[in-house]
């Protein structure tokens, strides 16, 4: 099974129907992208499959063929990505768990319409879960994070 | 939760709370640092257990509590830095092992919990900050021939005259020293970081994946543990056939262990895929609880009186002599904690040593839980506590569950195994906060206030299970089950009070759960009050202040009004409502502002104000406020948990949902200027959100709910 993760090549010995999350977790080590739930829920899991938001505790390895996989790992060099950025302005996370998925969402998100308003955010984050409930934090950041690309527009 | 003292807590530590030490000469002796295997290639040299300087500077701060997501990782080296007066940015963080020195100053147990970390640890932290300083300046002094009151500091350098050394440069000679048993705090005009608000120390790997919980160690040759739990509380394995699940790829072995059969595999797929088709046959639940006749068993109870937990004048003749008299029963169902990280542990034993990765809020208790599973001494095991995907008080079990489960899977395999349990254990196979039922009957004078309070509280104990802290459920009451009801402040002048209580048993396991038993008494105590405003014909907010004489609770409900805009004129459709209690030594009101869509509440906005005498970090305390609103909001529309004959019904997010993006409403949060003494943060925030929510229904629809949550049982 040939998979494509953070533009790197990875030929994996596993099960053709192991959720891409435990491919990246259990086989990979690539342990940022977080378990939840199991049932696309909550959000937690979130990777980006050729820049889309998926997720990943219900994609089986098979499905995904040669599109590119992106984690939290691949998003940025640096932690300088602008959503990464903002997150850190904001003061975002607190236990931190889920906000890898946040985070994944959030970029892809601002990939499609970098000024969301509150109606677009609403509908494309909520899907995540936040139990600590960062959820004005994270509605801020993003709008932060969507400011600089506004410029490039 | 009820205090401990603890002897030798209070032999080595002066606590204060608030800023009565401040300035002063104080006179304690700072522990030094346990032994403990450091990680890591910087060469650190300990000053005490709380702290440590490396020669490039570096800073070690060691926590004796856990990061959960409430920020200790970020206050507890702000009090350091503020003595000790070292660069922020030099500053690491790690976890305390388990060790005396870690112990908590007022419980006598080493954990995190009722939102104590930064008043239990305001002294202690300070004071390791400055005995350190103190030792760094003596060094200095030393090497300059100078005497060290000659001496100041500034961002990690001893300074005299124009002369400037960087404490690395003196870690070596300082670490020689003995520590002053004398140390001095500062004047707080002259703090730069205590008050001053500092953004998270685990901010940045909380963002790009690298921090490392408990679910992500990893060890070579781990064997990952999926158990297949009881679908009924207390159920046994009578007998199991595991052909089918040891004939699927990477599965290895199962193990029956008391909590039920563990399935091992190189990986959670495997593990997981070899549990579904493993076939167990289970004992039957006897006396099984289930949700709709176990409130009608407390319903029947709150009939007769309870254990008298409060009790002045004559509460049958004050209602009977009552210009009106009121009866109202509020029904709260049992909730799951469901931390986003399920819980798990990882254990490497090898049948002489042990080692443990967990995120536990509880590490020494859960050490020495293990120690007795694998039959080695506490000293043979090395535990290290990760970060935690959320806790909330699941993570401090008084039978470290997940531990010993995880304990007794390693004894049997000895190969590193890291125990994960599915979102559905973590939901169906226990803890909780109990369900709860309170009778509430309170008879109004002429001026419609409470002449007499009857208050029937029916639910489990948490204590009376069998807790470190069980010596203090006294006569029959635990004190968590009725807190925030006893010695309510709205019942200074009332002269009839009768508060009661029956504890009942069941064998659903329930514990503490963010805010313990505030959870469901404000919510109580908080629409009560508010019905009784409404009887007497009054405002809310008007009727609050008539009763209440704390100063503190007056001040976070005039502060929230006020910023609220209450009784002004709010946007067509929006209504408010209000509610404020203490607990944790805090005060918070809120302001719950609703609309109506589709026949059901819409929270709009929350208005938060706290009093928690001097917030050390203002942005970690609004944090707390957020987050505990949104907590307080997904139990109050949401949150329930049904038992039907023994067995939790939900299972995952689908079934027990969640405030999502969607419904989270503007919050804002104002921070009472106090000086008053210290308060906690991450719970206090909880318990007036559903009362507040409720009110502001009834508010909006003349409909009271008295049953949460209210989305199962509201059609407006």
């Amino acid at each position: 099974m040939k998979l494509t993760v953070n533009n790197k090549s990875y030929d994996l010995d596993v099960d053709p129907d192991m959720p891409l999350l435990w491919a990246l977790r259990d086989v990979l080590k690539l342990t940022g992208t977080k378990y939840g739930c199991g049932i696309a829920q909550c959000g937690a899991c979130t990777v980006h499959l050729d820049g889309n938001p998926i997720r990943s505790c219900v994609t089986p390895v098979q499905a995904i063929g040669e599109a590119k996989i992106t984690t939290i790992e691949g998003l940025s060099e640096n932690t300088d990505h602008p959503v990464q950025q903002a997150w850190l302005e904001v003061d975002v996370p607190q236990c931190g768990y889920c906000q890898s998925g946040q985070i994944m969402t959030a970029a892809a998100l601002l990939e499609k319409n970098p000024h969301p308003d509150d109606a677009a955010i609403d509908a494309a984050m909520s899907g995540n879960i936040c139990r600590c409930g960062t959820y004005e934090r994270i509605r801020k950041a993003i709008h932060m994070a969507g400011q600089p690309l506004n410029k490039d527009v | 939760m009820i205090m401990k003292t603890n002897q030798q807590s209070r032999r080595n530590f002066l606590i204060s709370s608030g800023l009565g030490t401040a300035g002063l000469l104080l006179t304690f002796s700072i522990p030094t640092a346990c032994s403990r295997k450091l990680g890591g290639s910087r060469e650190i040299q300990d000053f005490n257990a709380y702290l440590g300087i490396g020669k490039d500077g570096t800073v070690r701060v060691i926590l004796s509590h856990v990061e959960m997501g409430q920020g200790i990782w970020t206050t507890l080296p702000m009090l350091i830095a503020e003595e000790l007066d070292c660069d922020w940015k030099k500053i690491i963080v790690t976890h305390a092992p388990p060790g005396e020195p870690y112990i908590h100053t007022s419980y006598g147990v080493q954990m995190t919990g009722s939102s104590s970390s930064t008043y239990s640890e305001f002294d202690r932290y300070r004071m390791a900050g400055a005995t350190a300083r103190a030792m760094l300046i003596s060094a200095a002094a030393t090497r300059l021939g100078i005497d060290p009151s000659n001496c100041t500091t500034d961002s990690g350098h001893v300074l005299a005259g124009d002369r400037k050394i960087v404490y690395g440069e003196l870690v070596e000679d300082a670490g020689k020293l003995t520590a002053p048993e004398q140390v001095s705090l500062k004047d707080p005009k002259d703090w730069k970081y205590i008050g001053t608000s500092m953004k998270r120390l685990d901010g940045k790997v909380k963002i790009n994946g690298q921090a490392e919980y408990g679910l992500d160690k990893d060890l070579p040759g781990l064997q990952i543990a999926v158990v297949a739990h009881p679908p009924f509380f207390g159920a046994k394995v009578i007998s199991y056939d595991a052909t089918e699940c040891l004939s699927i790829n990477g599965v290895s072995q199962v193990v029956q262990i008391p909590t039920g059969l563990a399935v091992l595999a190189t990986n959670f797929w495997s593990a997981k895929k070899g549990r579904d088709v493993l076939q167990v046959e289970w004992d039957l639940p006897v006396n099984s609880v289930t949700t709709t006749t176990q409130f009608e068993a407390y319903r029947n109870l709150a009939k007769s009186k309870g254990i008298v937990t409060q009790e002045s004048g004559n509460v049958s003749e004050g209602l009977a002599t009552s210009n009106t008299k009121l009866e109202m029963e509020y029904c709260l169902p049992y909730l799951a904690h469901a931390c986003m990280e399920p819980m798990n542990c990882t254990i490497d034993f090898d049948g002489q040593q042990a080692e443990i990765w967990a995120g536990v809020q509880m590490p020494m208790e859960d050490r020495k839980k293990a120690s007795e599973v694998l039959g080695i001494p506490e000293g043979q095991i090395q535990l290290h506590t990760l970060f935690m995907g959320g806790a909330f008080g699941r993570r401090t079990t008084f039978d470290s569950d997940f531990v010993v489960e995880a304990a007794h899977i390693a004894k049997t395999v000895r190969k590193p195994i890291k125990l994960v349990w599915t979102r559905e254990d973590d939901m169906r196979a226990g803890y909780y906060r109990a369900a709860f039922l309170h009778d509430v009957k309170v008879g109004l004078d002429k001026n419609g206030h409470p002449q007499a309070w009857q208050h029937r509280v029916v639910g489990q104990s948490i204590h009376e299970q069998g807790t470190p802290f069980s010596a203090f459920v006294k006569n029959g009451i635990d004190g968590t089950s009725v807190e925030g009801a006893r010695n309510s402040r709205y019942l200074d002048h009332t002269p009839h009070i009768s508060i009661e209580l029956h504890s009942t048993k069941n064998e659903v396991p329930v514990l503490w759960w963010r805010s313990v038993g505030h959870s469901h008494i404000a919510f109580a105590m908080e629409s009560a009050i508010d019905e009784l405003a409404h009887a007497a014909g009054k405002d809310p907010v008007a009727y609050r202040r008539e009763l209440l004489d704390s100063k503190r609770h007056l001040a976070t409900l005039n502060l929230a009004a006020e910023k609220s805009g209450w009784g002004k004129r709010l946007p067509d459709g929006h209504y408010q409502g209000i509610a404020v209690h203490e607990s944790f030594r805090s005060y918070v009101a809120h302001v719950v502002e609703v609309s109506l869509e589709n026949g059901k509440p819409k929270v709009q906005k929350v208005t938060c104000a706290i009093d928690c005498g001097l917030a050390v970090n203002p942005d970690g305390v609004k944090a707390q406020m957020e987050g505990g609103i949104i907590f307080g909001l997904s139990a109050a529309l949401y949150g329930e948990i049904t038992m039907d004959n023994g067995s939790a019904v939900q299972s995952n997010f689908h079934d027990y949902q969640m405030v999502r993006m969607s419904d989270a409403p503007k919050i804002e949060v104002f921070i009472v200027d106090s000086e008053e003494q210290m308060g906690g943060a991450g719970e206090p925030c909880v318990p007036p959100v559903a009362p507040a929510l409720t009110n502001a229904i009834f508010a909006a629809t003349g409909t009271r709910i008295r049953t949460l949550p209210v989305m199962t049982h509201l059609i407006l």
